[in-house]
C-alpha cells in the first residue's frame, strides 16, 4: 500500500527562502482600483521577498519570460504571483514554475481580480489595502509550502464487470473489444439479466435478444 | 450475448459472486465463489437428452413460474454459456442407487456430481457495477389483489407470456381457463411514485413498457379492448411519443386514474373501480386479466457491494454517481464505475449507452498503463498517531487503514485519497498532516491577516470547489461588496480546524465565517458534514467561554451563487460592526489565557 512519508515542515534552513512576487496589472482589469506598484513596493519589504515587482500581464508570454528570467538573475526558490483566481491561472504558472526548474507546487496566487479589484471598484483604497493583505497572506503561506511530487503506481489493465445483464455485456463487449482484458461475473448460471426476458423493446419494438 | 461467450478477451463466471474486494484504483484483489454447475461447462453441447429422463419437475424461473423445468436444465434456449446447470438442493442425489437418470443419458460424460463450489482470486485495474435492477415484489400492495386472483399478473409475467419463446408460444392466455382475454388492463406505477409503498421515485420504463405492451396485443388481436389506467404517461424519450400517439390511435382506452381495489368477479375476470380524473366520474369495468406495472427496485446484493467498495447509495437504495450531471458514471470511489439499473432506473438504450460510457471511464483510467497519485494528499506523523481511529472514521474514501485494537499507527492510501483535508482537521492529537494545505501554512495566513488592524477584517474559509468559485463567480458579475474581507482557500471546508477558528479569535478576529459547498454538493461525497459538526461543536465551547456564537458563522454557497456570496459578505460586515472592541479585547484575553493553560478549547 502506498503511503508517503509526511514532510517535515521547517522553515528551509540556511538561508531562507527567495521569494518572487509579481503584482499583476492585468490590462486595467486589476490596475484601475488596485495600486499595483504601490503594493510591489510593499511587499518588497517583507521578510524573505527578493523581488517584488508590478507586472502588465503575469500570464502572458513576455510576463512568464520575465518571471522566469528572475528566477534565474535572483536565484528564486519560490513565486507569488498576485494576479487573477487561481481556478484559472494556477495551472499556467505551475507550469512556468516547473519549466523554470522549480518545484510547481512552490506557486502560490493572490486573488486580486475576482475577488478584489472586481468587487471593489468604487472604493481604489480599501482595494489596495486589501490587494497587500492578500499578497501579505501569500508571502507569509509560500513561506512554508514543500516541493510535492505526483507519484505513479503500476496498474493492472483488466476490469471487472459485476452483472451480465444488457449493462454488464455492453461494457464487458466495449472494453474486450478495445483490447483490454474483462472478468465478468454474474449470479445466474447465465447472463442476459432482464432483458432476455423480454421480447419485444420500445422504441423500435425490436427483439431483445 | 454470444459475443461474450466467444470473446477471447472475456472471462465469464457464471454462477459467481464477488464476495471480497481489497485492494484500491489500479490494483483490486477480488475475490470470487463460483458455485459448482455440476455440468462440465466446455463439453455440454446442450443437446438436452438429460433434462429428458429427469423426475423432478420444478416451476422455471425464467418464465417466473408460468411453466416448469426439471432440475437438471437449460435457463433458457439463448444461454449463455449454452451447457445445462442442475440445481442440487432439488436433484434427488447423487446417490447412483436414488437416480443418476441423466449420468446415464449424458454421452459424453459432462456430468460431475463431485463439483465443488471454487474460490477464485482475480486482479483487476478497474470494476463496472451493472448489478442491474429487481422488479417490485406487488406481494406487499394487494389492494389489486395479486397473491389472490390467478388473472392478476405482473408486466414482467405478461412479457413472457407474449413473448414467442415463452410458456405458451406467445399466446396471451388467462392463467384460469387458459383462454384468450377479451379485455386487458394495466395498471400503472406499482411500487413507483407513491411514499406508501414501493418507491417515492419514477421507475422510467413502466409507461413505454405498458405501451409497447399494448401495441403488440393489439398487432395480435385487434378486436381485444385494452386499458391503461395511469397517473400521467411518461413518453418523454426519442420515439416515445409517437408509440404512445400510435397506440392511442388503435383505440387503447386510457383512464386517467389509478384504481383503488380490484375485485374478482364471477367469471374469474376482475372488477376495478376507478376515478377517471379527466373525466371526473367514477367508473366501473370488467376486465378478463389485469396486468401490474410493477416498478423497478435496486438489486438485493447493491448493499453488500456498497460497503465491499466503499460505494454511496441513494435513500431509494441506488448507487450514487460521483456528480450528478459531471461524472454520472464515476462512482466516487477511484475506479469504479456505474452501468445500468444498479445506478438508477434506466430503460435498455440509456443502459446501453451509460456502459459504453463506463467502458471509456475505464479505459481513459487504465490506457496509460500507470495511475497518477494526487500529491494533495494527507499523510500520518506515525510517532504522533495513538490510533484512536478518528480519522479514518471521518474519510469519505476509506483512505485510511488503523488498527484501533492493536494500537497501529493509522496509515493513509495515497491512491485512494483525495484531498480533503478532514482527517487532519479532526485529529485530536495533530499526527496528519495535509500536504499543500498544512496546519502550519494556514496558521501563517491568518496571522499575517490579523497582524494589523485586526478588528476592522473579516477572516473567511472557502472551499476550492463552490465557494471560493461562487465568491470568482461575484467578481466576474461585478458585484460589489465591503473591501474588509479576506479569504482563506481550502480544498474542503472539511479542512477548516477547530484551532484556526481559536487562534483567530485568538488574534483579534471580530468575525469568521467558513463556507463551503451545500450539504449534498459536497466534492468529497459527504466531508462537509463533519464541517457542519465541528462548527456546532466550536459555537457550543464559545457559548461556555463568553464568547457570541454569532461570531463564527457557517455557510453553504455554490460556484453559481455569487449573489449570495455578495449578500453573505454584507452581512459579515454589518457583525463584524457590531462586535466592539471591548468585546474583541475580552475573547483576546479569555483565549490566551486559556492556551496559556493549555487547557485550550
Amino acid at each position: 500500500m502506498p503511503a508517503r512519508a509526511p514532510v517535515k515542515e521547517t522553515e528551509t534552513a540556511g538561508e531562507g527562502p527567495r521569494i518572487g512576487v509579481y503584482v499583476c496589472h492585468c490590462g486595467l482589469n486589476i490596475a484601475q482600483t488596485v495600486d499595483c506598484r504601490k503594493v510591489a513596493e510593499a511587499a518588497r519589504r517583507l521578510n524573505d521577498v527578493a523581488v517584488s515587482k508590478d507586472i502588465a500581464y503575469a500570464c502572458s508570454e513576455p510576463g512568464q519570460q520575465q518571471m522566469k528570467n528572475d528566477i534565474r538573475e535572483y536565484g528564486l526558490d519560490r513565486v507569488v504571483v498576485a494576479s487573477c483566481s487561481p481556478r484559472l491561472h494556477e495551472p499556467t504558472f505551475r507550469q512556468m514554475l516547473q519549466s523554470a526548474g522549480l518545484n510547481p507546487y512552490l506557486l502560490e496566487m493572490a486573488n486580486l481580480r475576482e475577488q478584489c479589484s472586481w468587487v471593489h471598484m468604487k472604493d481604489p483604497e480599501g482595494a489596495t489595502q486589501k490587494a497587500f493583505d492578500l499578497v501579505k497572506m501569500a508571502v507569509s503561506r509560500i513561506r512554508l509550502l514543500q516541493p510535492l511530487q505526483e507519484e505513479t503506481l503500476p496498474l493492472t489493465p483488466r476490469t471487472l464487470v459485476i452483472g451480465g445483464g444488457v449493462a454488464g455485456i455492453q461494457a464487458a463487449l466495449d472494453l474486450a473489444d478495445n483490447g483490454y482484458e474483462v472478468v465478468l461475473v454474474e449470479k445466474q448460471p447465465s447472463i442476459g439479466g432482464v432483458m432476455a426476458q423480454l421480447d419485444k423493446t420500445f422504441p423500435t419494438m425490436d427483439c431483445s435478444i | 450475448m454470444t459475443d461474450v461467450g466467444r470473446h477471447p478477451r472475456i472471462t465469464l463466471y457464471t454462477l459467481s459472486e464477488v464476495v471480497d474486494v481489497k485492494g484500491y484504483v489500479g490494483n483490486f484483489d477480488v475475490r470470487i465463489l463460483k458455485k459448482a454447475r455440476y455440468v462440465n461447462e466446455k463439453e455440454c453441447t446442450a443437446c438436452g437428452e438429460c433434462a429428458k429422463v429427469c423426475p423432478v419437475v420444478r416451476p422455471d424461473e425464467f418464465n417466473l413460474g408460468l411453466s416448469s423445468r426439471r432440475a437438471i436444465f437449460s435457463p433458457f434456449p439463448q444461454a449463455v454459456p449454452s451447457a445445462y446447470v442442475i440445481n442440487i438442493q432439488e436433484c434427488l442425489g447423487h446417490n447412483p442407487v436414488v437416480c443418476a437418470k441423466c449420468v446415464e443419458a449424458c454421452d459424453k460424460g459432462c456430468i460431475d456430481f463431485h463439483m465443488s463450489d471454487q474460490e477464485i482470486v482475480e486482479r483487476v485495474g478497474s470494476i463496472v457495477v451493472a448489478t442491474g435492477l429487481e422488479v417490485y415484489d406487488p406481494r406487499e400492495m394487494d389492494e389489486y389483489g395479486y397473491t389472490r386472483f390467478e388473472n392478476v399478473l405482473t408486466s414482467l409475467e405478461f412479457e413472457r407470456l407474449i413473448n414467442a419463446g415463452g410458456p405458451t408460444g406467445g399466446e396471451v392466455l388467462r392463467p384460469t381457463d387458459r383462454k384468450r382475454p377479451q379485455s386487458i388492463g394495466f395498471v400503472q406505477c406499482v411500487g413507483s411514485r407513491s411514499l406508501r409503498k414501493g418507491g417515492a421515485y419514477c421507475s422510467n420504463i413502466c409507461c413505454m413498457n405498458t405501451i409497447k405492451s399494448t401495441l403488440m396485443l393489439k398487432e395480435h388481436y385487434p378486436d381485444m379492448d385494452i386499458k391503461v389506467f395511469y397517473i400521467d404517461i411518461r413518453a418523454f424519450g426519442k420515439g416515445f411519443e409517437e408509440l404512445y400517439t400510435r397506440s392511442r390511435r388503435l383505440g387503447v382506452h386510457y383512464i386517467r386514474g389509478l384504481p383503488g381495489t380490484a375485485a374478482e368477479g364471477p367469471d374469474r375476470g376482475l372488477v376495478v373501480s376507478v376515478e377517471n380524473t379527466a373525466a371526473g366520474k367514477l367508473e366501473t369495468y370488467h376486465l378478463d386479466m389485469l396486468v401490474l406495472a410493477v416498478g423497478i427496485k435496486p438489486a438485493a446484493g447493491a448493499q453488500r457491494l456498497q460497503e465491499m467498495l466503499g460505494l454511496q447509495l441513494t435513500s431509494d437504495g441506488f448507487f450514487l454517481e460521483a456528480h450528478p450531471k459531471l461524472q454520472p458514471v464515476d462512482a466516487a470511489t477511484r475506479g469504479v464505475f456505474y452501468a445500468g439499473c444498479a445506478e438508477g432506473p434506466k430503460d435498455i438504450k440509456e443502459s446501453v449507452t451509460q456502459a459504453s460510457a463506463a467502458a471509456a471511464r475505464a479505459i481513459r483510467l487504465m490506457h496509460n498503463g500507470e495511475i497518477a497519485t494526487e500529491p494533495i494528499t494527507s499523510t500520518v506523523v506515525a510517532e504522533a498517531c495513538k490510533s484512536c481511529g478518528k480519522c479514518a472514521e471521518v474519510c469519505p474514501y476509506n483512505a485510511i487503514s488503523v488498527d484501533v485494537k492493536r494500537k497501529i499507527p493509522a496509515v493513509v492510501n495515497t491512491a485512494a485519497c483525495a484531498g480533503c483535508g478532514t482527517c487532519a482537521a479532526e485529529c485530536p492529537f495533530d499526527a496528519i498532516v495535509m500536504n499543500h494545505f498544512t496546519d502550519g501554512q494556514i496558521l501563517n495566513q491568518v496571522h499575517a491577516l490579523l497582524e494589523e488592524d485586526a478588528k476592522e477584517k473579516v477572516l473567511a474559509f472557502a472551499c476550492n470547489w463552490c465557494s471560493y468559485a461562487g465568491a470568482d463567480f461575484a467578481g466576474v458579475s461585478r458585484l460589489q461588496y465591503p473591501p474588509n474581507v479576506r479569504l482563506i482557500r481550502t480544498m474542503c471546508s472539511g479542512r477548516v480546524d477547530e484551532k484556526f477558528i481559536w487562534e483567530g479569535f485568538r488574534l483579534g478576529a471580530p468575525v469568521i465565517l467558513v463556507s463551503g459547498c451545500h450539504i449534498g454538493d459536497c466534492h468529497y461525497i459527504d466531508a462537509n458534514r463533519w464541517t457542519e459538526k465541528r462548527v456546532a461543536k466550536i459555537h457550543k465551547k464559545m457559548t461556555r467561554l463568553g464568547i457570541r456564537p454569532e461570531r463564527l458563522q457557517l455557510e453553504w454557497i455554490s460556484a453559481a451563487e455569487g449573489v449570495r456570496f455578495a449578500q453573505v459578505m454584507q452581512r459579515m460586515e454589518a457583525l463584524r460592526e457590531a462586535v466592539t472592541p471591548e468585546e474583541i479585547a475580552g475573547t483576546m484575553e479569555v483565549l490566551t489565557k486559556a492556551s496559556k493553560k493549555e487547557d485550550a478549547p
